[in-house]
């Protein structure tokens, strides 16, 4: 079973609560996932003091751990102040780390990232780092204090699916042992498998499913192939070979001319 | 038959027109003088079930569709049957495919076509959809319009704080939104902006798609614009927030550069009352029925709700 920061997770997907076309809709989708785990941005729903009230209670009926993010922050500041806001109103110490470094492709800002979960980290906080696919990132992130990563595959919402196999492969390589969840860039299950399949421990998707043409039919479709992929990783997969092979002895026949 | 109707924002109004035309004796009860307190106020009266099927149900597109021809009906004149544009920066022109395949009732127009429909978008866009059979009005306008026809129609409407003992209607309807006490109702805080600029001419809705901040500007008479709306969970209704009015702002500024020049005439806030389904919901609970829930679909739906619960009232008096 999935464990992070010592809670052991019953399902490989964690699932955003965002842009549903209603709260019915994505509470529906939050069952079909199976997820445990659910990201609620906090400036959103948040605006104005206590007045979110009415969506966080229906967040809170799910029964789910709530991942809060720091989505939208852009400084160092910004994100540990958000954080820390998240943590009274949430009343959790986990938080999914964003400090996004372009408007345009909410890529994260690497530099900003590692400094603010070496502060949240120090404070107490159990960071989930929303990162780039790049190694010495990770390295930084996990001395700063990370027990998970959260990679990208492709930039938030662009539904491109994993873009760099090879990054991809590279990190899970040289940190066999860490908690990895692929944030962001998942379009459809096939994507989820992919890096399952990869050995990731898990995924994490919104708009995939928020913005799909029936929500909770594509939550439960994800939830399955990231179960398929995972099986399947730890099943070992035949590796591609050039030649063909059958699958039927052939005895007797003279197949070595 | 005396029906009382709590609240005269858009539900309040049309629900009282429909028991009023049902031959009804109706008395319209708002505590709160100035509309500009209600929600409909400041709705971008876009009659678009088309458009709204992106991310609404399919009853929103079924009641939605006799929306335009029910206003048309009630305020002659006030209905603008122009369509609706549906554009994406050429970036996002990926949010075009999807919006077309989530709906319906459109064709799609290319840059020659789009210099026909709007002359001043001209070569600003390369292709759009256009929803030929969507209307709009001007919400305001409508409201007044709506409550002067049923004052001369004999309906009663009162601003006096105490409330009337309900016990002396045979009916009372209760259109009075959002309300923290309600549990089953949650506030969608929306907010919008009014532009004036005689640079630019829009002859119906323009909606501008983004993956992360779709906005529509629905031209009103007086060279205004109504720029909305934010979509955000929560009942507070404080002033516009700096991020919100940067992003309508930019969003009208990438529609048209001309409306950088535009002036600011008003900011609004309103808050949606919405269900869990973001679907309204006519109830009945004695001689109480509740239209509520109308969320982002106010002009939309409300004909077709005030319709329901009159048929419920009426339905009531041929059994007694």
């Amino acid at each position: 079973m999935l464990s992070v920061y010592g809670k052991e997770l019953s399902s490989r997907l964690l699932l955003g609560t965002a842009q549903y076309p209603s709260p019915a809709i994505l509470m529906e989708a939050v069952t079909a996932s199976e997820t445990k785990v659910v990201t609620v941005s906090l400036r959103r729903e948040m605006a104005g003091g206590k007045s979110g009230d009415k969506f966080w209670s229906l967040i809170q009926s799910l029964g789910v751990h709530v991942l809060p993010n720091t989505a939208g922050c852009h400084t160092v500041k910004e994100a540990v102040l958000t954080a820390q806001m998240a943590r009274d109103i949430f009343k959790t110490d986990w938080i999914k780390l964003e400090v996004i470094g372009n408007h345009d492709t909410l890529q994260p800002d690497v530099f900003a990232l590692v400094e603010a979960a070496r502060i949240l980290s120090e404070d107490g906080f159990k960071v989930f780092p929303y990162t780039t696919d790049d190694l010495i990132v990770a390295e930084r992130l996990l001395e700063a204090g990370c027990e998970v990563l959260m990679p990208w595959c492709a930039p938030i919402g662009s539904a491109l699916g994993p873009l760099n196999l090879h990054a991809l492969r590279a990190l899970r390589g040289h940190f066999p042992d860490v908690p990895m969840v692929i944030d962001a860039g998942l379009g459809r299950p096939s994507h989820a498998a992919t890096v399952m399949e990869l050995g990731f421990d898990a995924i994490l998707l919104n708009t995939a499913v928020a913005k799909a043409g029936d929500p909770v039919a594509m939550a439960a479709a994800f939830a399955m192939a990231a179960k398929a992929g995972n099986i399947a990783y730890h099943a070992g997969m035949l590796e591609p070979r050039d030649v063909a092979v059958p699958s039927t002895p052939v005895i007797g026949k003279a197949v070595f001319t | 038959m005396h029906v009382l109707v709590k609240g005269a924002g858009v539900a309040g109004l049309t629900a009282a027109h429909e028991l009023m035309a049902g031959g009804a004796a109706v008395t319209v009860h708002d505590p709160r003088r100035d509309k500009s307190v209600t929600a409909s106020w400041y709705a971008g009266g876009m009659l678009a079930p088309y458009c709204e099927r992106e991310s609404a149900d399919q009853p929103v597109l079924g009641l939605g569709l006799k929306a335009a021809a029910w206003w048309e009906s009630v305020l002659p004149g006030a209905v603008v049957r122009n369509g609706t544009l549906v554009l994406a920066p050429a970036r996002d022109s990926g949010e075009l495919g999807r919006f077309g395949s989530r709906t319906s009732g459109f064709v799609n127009v290319d840059a020659e076509e789009l210099a026909d429909i709007e002359p001043d978008l001209a070569g600003r866009f390369r292709k759009g959809l256009f929803f030929r059979g969507e209307a709009h009005l001007d919400p305001r306008q409508a409201l007044i319009a709506l409550e002067a026809k049923l004052v001369l129609s004999g309906v009663r409407f009162q601003t006096n704080p105490t409330p009337n003992r309900d016990g002396e209607f045979d009916f009372v309807i209760d259109c009075t939104g959002y309300s923290r006490t309600n549990q089953a109702l949650r506030g969608v805080r929306g907010e919008m902006l009014l532009l004036q600029t005689s640079d630019v001419t829009l002859s119906r809705p323009v909606r501008l798609l983004h993956p992360r901040f779709p906005v529509y500007i629905v031209p009103r008479s007086g060279q205004m614009f109504m720029v909305g709306a934010t979509m955000i969970e929560s009942d507070a209704t404080g002033p516009i927030t700096a991020r919100s009015m940067m992003e309508l702002l930019n969003a009208a500024y990438s529609l048209h550069p001309a409306f950088g020049e535009a002036v600011i005439v008003e900011t609004g806030v309103g808050v949606r009352p919405a269900y869990t389904d973001n679907f309204p919901r006519v109830e009945q609970e004695g001689n109480v029925i509740r239209i509520n829930g109308l969320y982002r679909h106010g002009f939309l739906l409300a004909p077709a709700m005030a319709m329901r619960a009159a048929a419920m009232v009426f339905e009531q008096e041929k059994v007694n």
